[in-house]
């Protein structure tokens, strides 16, 4: 064996009972959590994540209101994809834009046993639902709206998720990247909304299908959704995520 | 000179005083620049840029920045509700700010719960908060008011014999602003206010319980000015070297 080898092994063995002990720390919480990319603030973020996860009932429902409560909502973000800097971008969600979304496909795929592209008349196929809830965005200001979509799980179940399953990834064609896990993905509230107030969803909240991810901040609940990746891992998305970017990954706070 | 032991201040009080004066300096910074994001405070469960506030603030160029696209109704029939795009790019330092805002918030609570269950199981609030060189009373509050205002420097005692002033005072702190600052941080959580949603009724909803959490704010800014002040007129390296090494007077 060579000396290189020696130490590659070495160094293998030495992640390997890094990696044991830290098992051994985490006990019975074998939870995956994003990298802090060695920021101390990502780390208060992810005590916040575990904390939530153990602390608080993961079936529990936010708050419905009625139609009267509807107030008005600021659009912010991306407000029109069609409007976007890169050229390839604008051109395919004006061409969506066209053709009413009928040419638009969210692609599913990762963990499940059958990926494909679900049209938007394959996904108002499903069992719809509607909920009146509170927007909180992460600047402080907050919109109570009305929102018609299929509950993400009704699509995961569809998909068939594999028992390997944990997190799931959502990226926007205005380059958006980012992932909740299960116990929020599976939660009865959270949508693939294709509606709001009543009416399809405006391009200015993210036509043709937006996420809502509602015991979570607003920019969790990512519009212009174009691809879903059911993952085993926790994918923060790099340098395209939020907590590379300095905004944490777990936002119920 | 050395002051008596049972005078002079304890030592989880002087370790969870500067554990919690550092995470209310960082927690007053990073709220202070997340009020700056939306310098706008409502009534009630909604509040926005396109509903009316009841306090603006002018702290940020967010302040009545107006830059909006047309208004657009979102609600068939009569009703107010409109949405609009942003025309202008805010200042906005959320992904620090919130993130050091709740990381000191986590070592607050552990600090303050450390202070509160120590201080109960010496008998210090008993004997330090409730009883005291005097009766707590409105005639002796009045009088040590008047005293403070007049400039009338009590003589400090580098430990927890506290004048009827400051036992009110620190007693408020620690049993009505923190709680108050806590359970309407706590409400703004959408994760907490599911599981927890008795606390929206309590407050009024998100934006209330947001304008009741600055104004405890603003109270616990007052607290802490008086406190300097107080600090540094009665001698401040006195008062620092009590409540950091504690055995010297």
């Amino acid at each position: 064996m060579s000396a290189l080898a020696r130490l590659v092994t070495r160094r293998e063995a030495l992640a390997a009972g890094i990696a044991a002990g830290s098992g051994v720390l985490l006990g019975g919480c074998a939870r995956q959590l994003p990298p802090t990319y060695g920021s101390l603030l990502r780390l208060g973020d992810n005590l916040t994540y575990v904390a939530h996860r153990m602390l608080l009932p993961g079936e529990s429902l936010v708050r419905e209101y009625s139609r009267a409560d509807l107030s008005s909502f600021p659009a912010v973000g991306t407000i029109d994809s069609a409007s976007a800097r890169r050229a390839a971008v604008a051109e395919t969600y004006r061409r969506w834009q066209d053709s009413g979304f009928g040419e638009w496909r969210l692609q599913v795929s990762g963990a499940v046993a059958r990926p494909g592209g679900w049209s938007l008349a394959d996904l108002r196929g499903l069992p719809s639902r509607t909920q009146i809830t509170k927007h909180t965005c992460e600047e402080g200001w907050t919109a109570i709206g009305e929102w018609t979509g299929v509950p993400l799980s009704r699509v995961l179940d569809a998909a068939g998720l594999q028992p390997s399953a944990r997190f799931v990834t959502f990226k926007s064609i205005d380059g958006w990247y980012d992932s909740i896990d299960l116990l929020d993905a599976l939660h009865p509230q959270t949508l693939l909304a294709y509606g709001m107030n009543g009416r399809d969803l405006p391009i200015a909240h993210g036509a043709p299908l937006r996420l809502r991810v509602e015991r979570q901040i607003g920019y969790k609940s990512m519009k212009f959704l174009t691809e879903l990746v059911v993952t085993e891992h926790l994918d923060d998305g790099g340098a395209r995520g939020n907590p590379k970017n300095g905004w944490a990954w777990y936002t119920g706070i | 000179m050395t002051i008596a032991p049972d005078r002079a201040h304890a030592r989880w009080v002087r370790l969870t005083h500067w554990v919690a004066a550092a995470c209310v300096a960082a927690l007053a910074f990073s709220g202070v620049e997340i009020l700056m994001v939306h310098p706008r405070l409502y009534w009630g469960e909604a509040g926005n840029d396109l509903m009316p506030p009841i306090l603006e603030l002018p702290i940020s160029r967010n302040h009545r920045h107006g830059g909006w696209t047309a208004l657009t109704p979102i609600v068939d029939g009569p009703g107010a509700a409109v949405s609009a795009g942003r025309t202008f790019e805010i200042f906005n330092q959320n992904g620090w700010g919130r993130s050091l805002h709740f990381l000191a918030a986590w070592v607050l609570v552990a600090a303050g719960v450390t202070y509160v269950l120590a201080g109960v199981a010496a008998g210090h609030f008993r004997r330090h908060f409730a009883g005291g060189r005097e009766p707590l009373s409105i005639a002796a509050l009045w009088r040590d008011l008047r005293e403070h205002l007049r400039g009338a420097v009590p003589v400090p005692t580098g430990g927890p014999d506290y004048g009827p002033l400051q036992r009110a005072s620190y007693a408020g702190v620690v049993f009505l602003v923190a709680p108050l600052l806590v359970l309407t941080g706590l409400t703004m959580s959408p994760a907490v206010a599911a599981a927890a949603p008795a606390l929206l009724d309590v407050f009024g909803g998100h934006q209330s319980a947001r304008t009741l959490h600055f104004a405890a704010f603003a109270g616990l800014m007052l607290f802490v000015a008086a406190h300097l002040v107080m600090v540094i007129r009665s001698g401040l390296g006195r008062q620092v070297r009590a409540m950091t090494v504690g055995d010297r007077t």
